[in-house]
């Protein structure tokens, strides 16, 4: 920038046409400025790992715990080994908690001045969004691949063929998505990131207690078995059961019976409610 | 470089306080324009607004040629903004901020390393290029975040406090930094509530209160605007405060201001400075008032604010010697 500091105000930008506005830069950009956000949140888990154990340790925990203590005396309806019965919904649980690290880390951003940065500068404003998204579905298959390690030294097998795992890895990322973009929404709303652990532990902990991640509904009280039934947790599990060929599919409910489609289907009820909510709340920033 | 025409704002919720009410502004291109307000004046609001980061209700902004509303992304191209917090990413390390910032200016990944390297240089932070911006002290974050700042050359710089709980030498490296930039062309906006930081680095001065401008000129001008210079004299014996007002009523030709505090007294300057100050003098030791302190004083900026808004400024750097 080169003006003398004589020159008249307004008039010694490069010329634009009056209209003209590269605004976000079209898809392109946006497409490249999230995949630069997801480096950052990437290098995030990198530079600060001790996050990421924490959230490798609860679920390996509940393998350990349920899986030796309390195991021996569960049941699994139809028969079959409990440790193979835990772990498709150990691969769930996980990907639930994961909502908390994506809320933690939106509030912290929008929470301090650094959001003022990204939004003062000439960067897609979804790339906050959609970087943060990739990465938690980055960290995801990072997730997945210890629990898979986790899970065949336990003695989890699949049992139905390549094809079925890619689409159980697909229900997964899928679910992972859904919850990413609750994440967001979570994270936006949250007056500072420590009140994001208080709200994401209680919704968390009876979302995968009541479902079939433990437990098979069968055995629960008639009410509390109907609700565990149709927890969008549940019907996860019970696909990847299917899919994996791991025991546990007793019931003959419609839950039950339809657990692919349900499997679909809550996800992206869920993306198509809290997608446009978390766009919303990004939007209102800047009012 | 930058336009302001009749802003208002009101934020919504709480009592929809009036953040700006009319606010104008004109700064041309090449100078350091300071806007110098209390807390709540309204010019963090004002920087947020020109700076496309919040939507205001009625006017009109124009930032380096791009009007502010309807050009939004050509304005974030021309300017950059440091403002009260350090806007750095905490876990990145000093190195990987520039870079990310960098890319997200849209440079080559092997240009925004190079730039990254340049600006850690320039703002003495390459011995602490690999650790995390949250352990460095307050004085690197903000020259991290200044160095931010400057990765696309911007046309239009957004100080907002830059200095606040900064110690003494980080302060000057901060003004130093600001001087160099506007020295090759930036036009800077700077907010803040030290008169002395106002006085050192703003070329013109604008005084902002609830939401509006309410003087602007050099700070000279500002200074000149509260009329002439005063002789100020402090006495010993509080008693004689009122003998020696009517001393200096009659060898002055004013009314004098008391501080009975401060057992000092204040008249303006009409006639000739020196002969005034010899004859009250005079006049006073013959009346057997024992003078401690007197002398000439140009107002002070605090004493123009004072005179402007009828409030004292907020806050006044504490090593402003």
């Amino acid at each position: 920038m080169t003006t003398s500091p004589t020159a008249a105000p307004a008039t010694t930008a490069p010329a634009t046409t009056a209209s003209h506005d590269p605004g976000n830069g079209g898809l392109r950009r946006a497409v490249s400025d999230g995949w630069v956000m997801a480096g950052r949140y990437l290098r995030h888990v990198v530079r600060a790992p001790e996050e990421i154990v924490i959230y490798f340790t609860l679920p390996i925990m509940f393998v350990l715990v349920f899986g030796y203590v309390f195991g021996s005396g569960m049941s699994v309806p139809g028969g079959g080994g409990y440790r193979e019965f835990l772990i498709p919904g150990v691969f769930v649980m996980t990907m639930l908690y994961g909502i908390g690290a994506t809320a933690t880390g939106i509030a912290v951003d929008t929470g301090r001045g650094v959001i003022d940065r990204f939004r003062s500068m000439p960067m897609a404003r979804s790339a906050l969004i959609s970087g943060r998204v990739t990465a938690d579905l980055a960290r995801a298959l990072l997730e997945i691949a210890v629990l898979v390690v986790c899970g065949l030294l336990i003695g989890w097998r699949w049992h139905l063929g390549l094809g079925n795992v890619l689409a159980a890895l697909g229900l997964l990322l899928l679910l992972r998505l859904a919850l990413s973009c609750a994440g967001v929404a979570l994270g936006l709303a949250a007056p500072n990131p420590d009140t994001v652990a208080t709200i994401v532990f209680p919704l968390a902990f009876p979302l995968s207690a009541v479902s079939n991640v433990f437990v098979a509904p069968e055995m629960m009280p008639g009410w509390l078995g109907t609700v565990s039934e149709w927890n969008p947790i549940s019907a996860t599990t019970t696909a990847l059961r299917e899919l994996f060929g791991n025991p546990g599919i007793g019931s003959d409910s419609w839950p039950a019976e339809h657990a692919l489609l349900l499997a679909v289907a809550w996800p992206v009820a869920l993306i198509v409610i809290f997608g446009p909510v978390s766009v919303r709340l990004y939007r209102r920033l800047g009012q | 470089m930058i336009v302001a025409e009749e802003l208002r704002k009101r934020y919504r919720g709480g009592h929809g306080t009036i953040a700006l009410d009319g606010f104008r502004l004109d700064v041309p291109a090449g100078i350091v324009h300071g806007l110098l307000g209390p807390n709540g004046a309204g010019k963090t609001t004002a920087v947020r607004v020109l700076s496309t980061l919040l939507a205001f209700d009625s006017g009109r902004a124009e930032v380096a040629g791009a009007d502010v509303t309807r050009q939004p992304g050509l304005v974030r191209e021309r300017i950059a903004l440091t403002g009260q917090y350090a806007a750095v990413d905490e876990l990145l390390s000093g190195r990987q901020n520039l870079i990310l910032f960098g890319r997200l200016h849209h440079l080559r990944p092997r240009d925004a390393r190079r730039r990254a390297d340049e600006l850690l240089e320039r703002f003495d932070l390459t011995g602490a290029a690999g650790r995390s911006a949250k352990d460095y002290s307050g004085g690197m974050r903000r020259r991290l975040d200044l160095a931010a700042s400057l990765i696309r050359r911007p046309q239009v710089l957004f100080l907002d406090e830059p200095t606040s709980g900064l110690d003494p030498r980080s302060r000057n490296q901060v003004w130093a930094a600001v001087r160099k930039l506007v020295a090759d062309g930036t036009t800077v906006l700077l907010t803040t509530q030290y008169l002395e930081e106002a006085d050192q680095l703003a070329e013109r001065i604008s005084v902002v209160d609830a939401g509006r401008i309410v003087a602007e000129g050099t700070p000279d001008q500002l200074k000149s605007a509260l009329g002439a210079d005063r002789l100020e004299v402090v006495i010993r014996e509080s008693d004689r405060l009122g003998d020696a007002a009517a001393v200096l009523a009659r060898v002055a030709g004013g009314r004098p201001d008391i501080d009975p505090d401060q057992r000092r007294l204040r008249v303006p300057l009409t006639r000739d400075r020196v002969e005034t100050l010899t004859a009250a003098l005079r006049a006073l030791q013959e009346a057997g008032i024992t003078v401690a302190d007197i002398g000439i004083h140009q107002p002070t900026l605090d004493e123009a604010f004072l005179h402007l808004t009828g409030r004292h400024t907020a806050a006044t750097p504490v090593e402003a010697a």
